[in-house]
């Protein structure tokens, strides 16, 4: 009998998670992974389209169907490998991309149904080789060459495993004590273990590329001393510059930016003070200012530093909040608490300690150049927030210091570094740059594209000048 | 890594010298800047200030103060022992130049890396006074070392134990009034420098301050060491840590700087609790 038209499941299969009471007591991941049975319950429901959307939605091109047709073979091994022609990081990416404004927004069923749920499916294929030892990747005999990375992010480390896999010999410099870059010191463990940050940056030392800490750029080493010692620069130092907003009250104690209080959880383990050295202070009505990841990302770990009430403050409506839509989701099952449409005014004290947040509601007005309503404060609307800690998570900008003392290097009126994005070549012959660093705060998946492309251009132009022939 | 070659007792039981083996950092460092240094695993990450460099040996020296839990446990440490991270060298060296008279101001451990901006500010051709005080003549560091280098070295000391009798400032306000230096430089507990900036202010010194605020990362990405200032703020470990005393909101940095006293108490009772023994208490 021939089969019949696939019939639709309109849904996405729903993933295990820990019960929000639960979890928004403790650090554990919240997300507990499909099993090999609704994996392959999920990866059913792909129609596997001869014009796959899906791949064009994927900034770096994953070849989708195939690896979901290998999910549902049961050869998972052949679908991580079949991810990782095009994402060195899917454990990672498969946990925090934006699917639904990727992948999974231009999936054929998300006409009329739930998406397949792309992301999942890749999270699952990368953790079921979690504890097999894996091929080790091809590396091609050595070149000779030295090429420097600066920042060891996920633009940094995608660069230097490209670079390494083609048998250049890759060092990454990175200035704090742990490498990862905002996949280590900004999101939290709750949503990307430090274990399978770890295990990644284990792989790509197995490449035989070296790993430098503790070493800013800049300062420990200057770009003329990297340009004069190695044969090309990769930059990719992100944008990690805290942005406040200048109202009256910031220095209060009882103020953080988003990137201090998340530091102080996961690079430094405040969460487990005193057996950790580093303190944070727990307090027990929080106001978090922003409305992206990284405010989900404060207000959740706030909750799980024993906080009764979490409010996150947003200038503008529900509909435009930037964060992933499963962290939003997340958030409000944990009990965070939304403020829309209110923007602060100021901090208010007593004895030097945060006592309240006042806002100002804000009216939703025409369109601005980013095609949002604009926000515009209505008179006389101000309220206040009672909190004992303000959290703001405005954005972050460029991180001034390699620039600085790169002269020469073009950068835009921001700060940011110009850079080719296809190639992510500087002005400066042998300096590329990728990642935060150059577009602004965006994505791990962007910025993993951008390392690649650049080292695919570092490799040529390595391997020109080779031949005496870069103009 | 990075091993401790040399450890002395600078002063009996809480002044503590370290010099540690980092080439790469002693070859950029200059006075002013400073370090950060975790312990071990679970360690903190704690700023300290170049009180040495040398370049040719591939060493630096760092004086501390054993004040809280990280500053004791690291005086456990001995000669060969090594310290899990070194970070730096981070912050803006002090500026130099000639000024013509240069006064420096030290209390606390401050008066140690006085000593290599000291020498800086004498080789570019100032005349340099330095005024350092301390509760009692025992309780005074530095003091050989640094009459080598200034032109003139005020003490003062609470109990008159020795030099001027009185503080700093007593000895400051001296200077102030009988040879006006160009330039004040003052480090050591805040309270302190504002005092020598209030003290300067009705001379119109110009006054510069090396201020201690609590860090984590030192490369400006977490903010927590902002400095208030008049004209907004700054970061310590990036834009600083010098700078223009007379700018500095003093009370709004010091009560920043209480910011975590009960917990940095919890953490050092736990300590000694776990480490009875391994340091003498403190009287007083
Ligand atoms: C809290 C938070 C949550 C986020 N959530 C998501 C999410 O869910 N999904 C998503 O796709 N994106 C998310 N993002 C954004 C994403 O993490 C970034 O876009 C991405 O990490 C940028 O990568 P990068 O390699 O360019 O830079 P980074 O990850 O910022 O890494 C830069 C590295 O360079 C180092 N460095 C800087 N200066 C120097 C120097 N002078 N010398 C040596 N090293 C230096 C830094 O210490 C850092 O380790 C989040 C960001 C934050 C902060
Ligand atoms: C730029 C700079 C240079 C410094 N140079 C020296 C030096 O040369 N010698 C020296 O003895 N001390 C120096 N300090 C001070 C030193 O960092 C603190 O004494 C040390 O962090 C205290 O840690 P603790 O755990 O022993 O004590 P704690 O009990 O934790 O703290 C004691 C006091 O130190 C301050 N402090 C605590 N944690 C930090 C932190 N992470 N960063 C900065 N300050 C903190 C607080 O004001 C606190 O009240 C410097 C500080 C700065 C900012
Ligand atoms: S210590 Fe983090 S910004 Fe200065």
């Amino acid at each position: 009998m021939k089969p019949g038209p696939k019939k639709i499941i309109p849904h996405k299969t729903p993933m295990p998670e820990q019960d929000p009471a639960v979890r928004s007591g403790n650090f554990y991941e919240v997300m507990l992974g499909y099993t090999a049975e609704l994996a392959r319950k999920e990866a059913s429901r792909c129609l596997n389209c001869k014009a796959p959307k899906c791949v064009e939605g994927c900034p770096v091109n994953v070849p989708i169907p195939r690896f979901i047709s290998a999910i549902k073979e049961g050869d998972y091994a052949k679908a991580l490998s079949i991810i990782k022609e095009s994402n060195l990081l899917p454990a990672v990416c498969g946990r925090v991309c934006p699917q639904e404004s990727q992948c999974e927004k231009m999936c054929t069923l998300a006409k009329k149904f739930e998406p397949v749920a792309i992301g999942r499916l890749e999270r699952f294929a990368a953790d079921s080789q979690l504890n097999e030892v894996g091929a080790m990747p091809e590396i091609s005999s050595p070149t000779g060459k030295k090429v420097a990375v600066i920042g060891s992010g996920p633009a940094g480390l995608a660069c230097a495993y490209d670079l390494a896999k083609l048998g250049h010999k890759v060092t990454i410099f990175e200035a704090l004590h742990a490498p990862g870059g905002v996949l280590f010191y900004g999101i939290p463990e709750f949503r990307l273990p430090k274990k399978i940050v770890a295990r990644e940056i284990e792989n790509l030392k197995k490449t035989g590329v070296e790993i430098i800490t503790n070493a800013v750029i800049g300062r420990l080493i200057t770009m003329q001393e990297i340009l004069a010692d190695y044969d090309a620069c990769f930059i990719g130092t992100g944008a990690g510059l805290p942005k406040f907003m200048g109202i009256e009250g910031e220095n209060l104690n009882g103020v953080y930016s988003a990137n201090e209080f998340l530091t102080r959880v996961n690079l430094m383990s405040a969460h487990s003070f005193p057996e950790f050295d580093t303190p944070i202070k727990r307090g027990e009505r929080v106001a978090v200012i922003g409305g992206g990841n990284v405010a989900m990302d404060s207000a959740r770990t706030a909750l799980r530093l024993g906080a009764k009430k979490v409010s996150l403050v947003y200038r503008r409506s529900e509909e435009e909040l930037p964060a992933r839509k499963e962290e939003i989701h997340h958030a409000k099952e944990e009990g965070v608490q939304f403020e829309y449409c209110a923007s602060p005014v100021r901090i208010v004290g007593k004895d030097g300690l945060v006592t309240s947040l006042e806002c100002v509601r804000m009216d939703l007005c025409e369109l601005d150049e980013s095609g949002r309503r604009r926000p515009k404060p209505v008179p006389g609307s101000e309220f206040l927030i009672p909190a004992d800690t303000v959290i703001m998570a405005l954005g972050t900008s460029a991180n001034p210091l390699v620039q600085k003392s790169t002269p020469g290097l073009s950068v835009n009126g921001r700060g940011y570094i110009m850079a080719d994005p296809e190639t992510g070549r500087t002005n400066i012959e042998g300096v590329f740059a990728g990642g935060d660093i150059v577009t602004g705060s965006a994505t791990v998946i962007s910025a993993m594209g951008a390392g690649r492309k650049a080292a695919r251009a570092i490799h040529e132009y390595i391997s020109r000048k080779n031949q005496g022939s870069v103009p | 890594m990075a091993k401790i070659l040399d450890k002395k007792i600078i002063r009996d039981p809480d002044v503590f010298y370290y010099k540690l083996s980092a080439p790469l950092i002693s070859r950029k460092a200059k006075p002013g800047q400073f370090v950060i240094i975790r312990l071990h695993e679970k360690g903190e990450r704690i700023p300290l200030s170049l009180a040495g460099i040398n370049p040719e040996e591939g060493t630096i020296s760092l004086i501390v103060m054993a004040v809280g839990k990280t500053t004791s446990e690291m005086s456990t440490l001995k000669a060969g022992d090594e310290i899990m991270d070194l970070c730096g060298p981070l912050g803006q060296p002090t500026h130099v130049e000639r000024f013509g008279r240069v006064a420096l101001v030290g209390g606390g451990f401050g008066v140690a890396p006085l000593y290599p901006i000291a020498r800086a500010m004498k080789a570019a051709g100032n005349e340099v006074v330095m005024v350092m005080g301390a509760r009692s003549a025992d309780l005074l560091i530095y003091e050989k070392e640094l009459s080598e280098v200034c032109d003139k070295v005020v003490v003062t000391t609470d109990d008159g134990s020795k030099g001027v009798k009185g503080n700093v400032i007593t000895g400051l306000e001296k200077e102030l009034d009988a040879n006006k230096p160009a330039l004040v430089l003052a480090i050591g507990p805040a309270p302190m420098m504002k005092a020598v900036c209030n003290a300067t202010k009705p001379y119109g010194v110009k006054t510069v301050v090396s201020l201690n605020t609590i860090m984590i990362d030192g490369t400006g990405m977490c903010g927590c060491c902002r400095v208030p200032m008049t004209n907004g703020t700054k970061f310590a470990c990036t834009d600083g840590p010098d700078f223009d005393g007379h700018e500095v909101q003093w009370d709004i940095l010091m009560n920043r700087q209480k910011n975590y006293n009960p917990e940095e108490r919890e953490s050092f009772e736990a300590w000694k609790r776990r480490h009875a023994g391994a340091i003498t208490e403190k009287a007083g």
